[in-house]
């Protein structure tokens, strides 16, 4: 009797525990966004949101700065885009393979490599995108110089692989056994089962997994500092460009009074898009639910 | 089973909570009784450029004054100037000069000076420009190496981000302020070193300190850059390093003694042990 009731006591303290752990992680969100919104909104006012979202000059040091940040987010939204356009396909065919082997050690050592990478910590991504992609693309492409868009889409999109992989091979493995039995009962071959009914079943979880890597390509900074040039044109393939991210953190620790403020903004803008994705995201989660 | 582990855990938490605690009264007690009798804390923020100079100044000094403890805290000019204007710490260290609202409640002393040199890859043939021909560079006017007596190739320029205390005074030297049409701008300076060493066609500026044997530093208007030419100021991109202090407040004594000691003679040689250049006296 005395011990249940310890027990009882002992539950009822661990539920609280629990709870309170739980809304902890609510309260660094509300603060964070808090925090953003409170130090991103008077830049934007000062500057104007027209002028602030779709100027295309950037000179926050200049004697007369202007603070346009519209060739920052064509930047975060090409170089996201790019990497999910190579990387995607790859990450999925990859996880095609993981999820169906024809050899079972060649997909131990794929899956271990690809734990490995997603391990490896961004700045090391950089340093590599650095001294090997950058020259390697000034010479390929016969540019003066190799630090670009190209070369920043190149290391995000190996930066994706490891999500894009884990998760959709975990959604295609997902999927019945039943529903490629029945395909290939009906005479498909395998290739024609994996494109229109593995790949198709699996959807919501592949969405999932191109979300979770959009979500990485558009935070990364580190790596895509390296290797991006990180001047502030507007973006185009083979030029030096500066990503949201970038703008934030290569000017961050000089900065004061409005500038500092603009930057708080670029967070903020930052911090939508990551919203907006996590938004799909969430969608997708609970299509694949129903 | 399942309440063990959670038995075990919460222990667990708790030590840690426990220890938590016992660390930071330690802390606290070691703070106390250090303040007023031993261990005293000299704090520098700010240029990461000076990092070299302070390093050799501070760990000298330690030796020498076993109870005194210099912390360097590497922020970038522009924050440093905010520490110690803000009080979070004893000495700014800055490679700019002051701005003028700064100048109000701030004194700024020469430390030591520090050479801008121009660097390029070393299969470069050119090796000697005057400034205006540097400027040029850097405003894209000049845009081949043919331009300025080298070989037929585009000049790929190298730069640093906007508030860098070498870019400001990179650009304030050679008058291309805000003017600049990078290709590149590099977050440290080493980075600026890596990238032209691998890059035939680069230019890029870092203090005479950092250059290595990657790349080669040229000279301008003739006067290669040393500790003599920048000294006697013949060498024109050059700019000073300064210890930052508050105007209405007095350094703590440990501070004080530690600045008049940097700025001292006995300084000079660490100063050119660092890469630097002392002042002349």
């Amino acid at each position: 009797m005395n011990k249940s009731k310890t027990a009882d006591l002992f539950e009822k303290a661990m539920r609280a525990l629990f709870v309170l752990c739980g809304f902890l992680a609510v309260a660094f969100v509300v603060i964070i966004t808090v925090f953003l919104i409170i130090n991103g909104i008077p830049a934007i006012k000062e500057i104007g949101a027209a002028d602030f979202l779709l100027g295309k000059k950037w000179a926050s040091t200049a004697a007369q700065p202007s603070y346009g940040i519209l060739p920052f987010i064509l930047t975060s939204v090409y170089g996201t885009l790019g990497a999910v356009i190579i990387g995607v396909p790859i990450g999925l065919m990859c996880a095609v393979f993981l999820a169906k082997p024809f050899n079972e050690k060649a997909a131990s050592v794929i899956r271990s490599a690809v734990d490995l990478l997603s391990g490896i910590p961004s700045v090391v991504y950089g340093l590599a995108g650095m001294i090997v992609i950058v020259p390697l693309v000034r010479k390929a492409f016969e540019l003066p110089d190799g630090a670009n868009l190209f070369s920043a889409v190149i290391v995000l999109a190996v930066m994706i692989l490891p999500s894009v992989i884990s998760v959709s091979e975990t959604a295609i493995a997902a999927v019945p056994k039943e529903y490629e039995e029945a395909s290939l009962a009906l005479g498909a071959t395998k290739t024609e089962t994996i494109f229109k009914v593995t790949i198709p079943a699996a959807k919501s979880g592949i969405v999932t997994a191109v979300m979770l890597g959009v979500g990485r390509a558009i935070g990364e900074a580190m790596a895509v500092m390296m290797v991006a040039g990180n001047v502030a044109n507007m973006p185009s393939l083979f030029k030096s460009v500066r990503f949201l991210t970038t703008a934030v953190a290569s000017e961050m620790s000089y900065s004061s009074g409005l500038q500092r403020q603009a930057l708080f903004s670029i967070a903020l803008v930052l911090f939508i898009f990551i919203m907006i994705i996590n938004l799909i995201l969430n969608l997708a989660v609970k299509r694949k639910k129903r | 089973m399942m309440k063990k582990i959670i038995l075990f855990l919460t222990a667990v938490c708790m030590m840690v909570f426990a220890g938590c605690q016992s660390n930071e009264s330690g802390n606290e007690s070691t703070n106390e009784s250090g303040n007023e009798a031993k261990a005293a804390t000299v704090s520098t923020d700010g240029s990461t450029s000076m990092e070299k100079v302070i390093g050799f100044l501070s760990e000298t000094y330690m030796q020498d004054n076993p109870n005194v403890k210099v912390t360097y805290n590497p922020t970038g000019s522009g924050a440093g100037i905010q520490a110690v204007s803000e009080g979070r710490c004893d000495i700014g260290l800055s490679s700019r000069d002051l701005k003028d609202d700064e100048k109000k409640t701030l004194n700024a002393q020469v430390v030591a000076i520090d050479g801008i040199a121009v660097v390029v890859n070393p299969q470069n043939s050119v090796s000697d420009l005057t400034i205006e021909q540097i400027g040029s560079i850097y405003k894209g006017e000049i845009k081949n190496w043919s331009e300025v007596g080298g070989e037929d190739a585009p000049i790929v320029l190298i730069g640093r981000e906007a508030a860098s205390g070498t870019r400001d005074g990179f650009e304030s030297i050679t008058d291309t302020k805000d003017k600049c049409s990078y290709t590149q701008e590099l977050t440290s300076t080493g980075d600026v070193i890596q990238t032209v060493s691998q890059n035939p066609n680069a230019i890029g500026y870092a203090s005479l300190a950092s250059v290595k044997d990657g790349v080669k530093a040229i000279s301008v208007e003739g006067v290669v850059p040393t500790a003599q030419s920048i000294q006697n100021g013949k060498y024109k991109i050059q700019r000073d390093f300064l210890l930052v202090t508050p105007k209405d407040k007095k350094l703590s004594v440990a501070a004080q003694d530690f600045f008049d000691f940097a700025t001292s003679e006995e300084a000079d040689e660490l100063i050119e042990k660092a890469g630097a250049v002392p002042i002349k006296r």
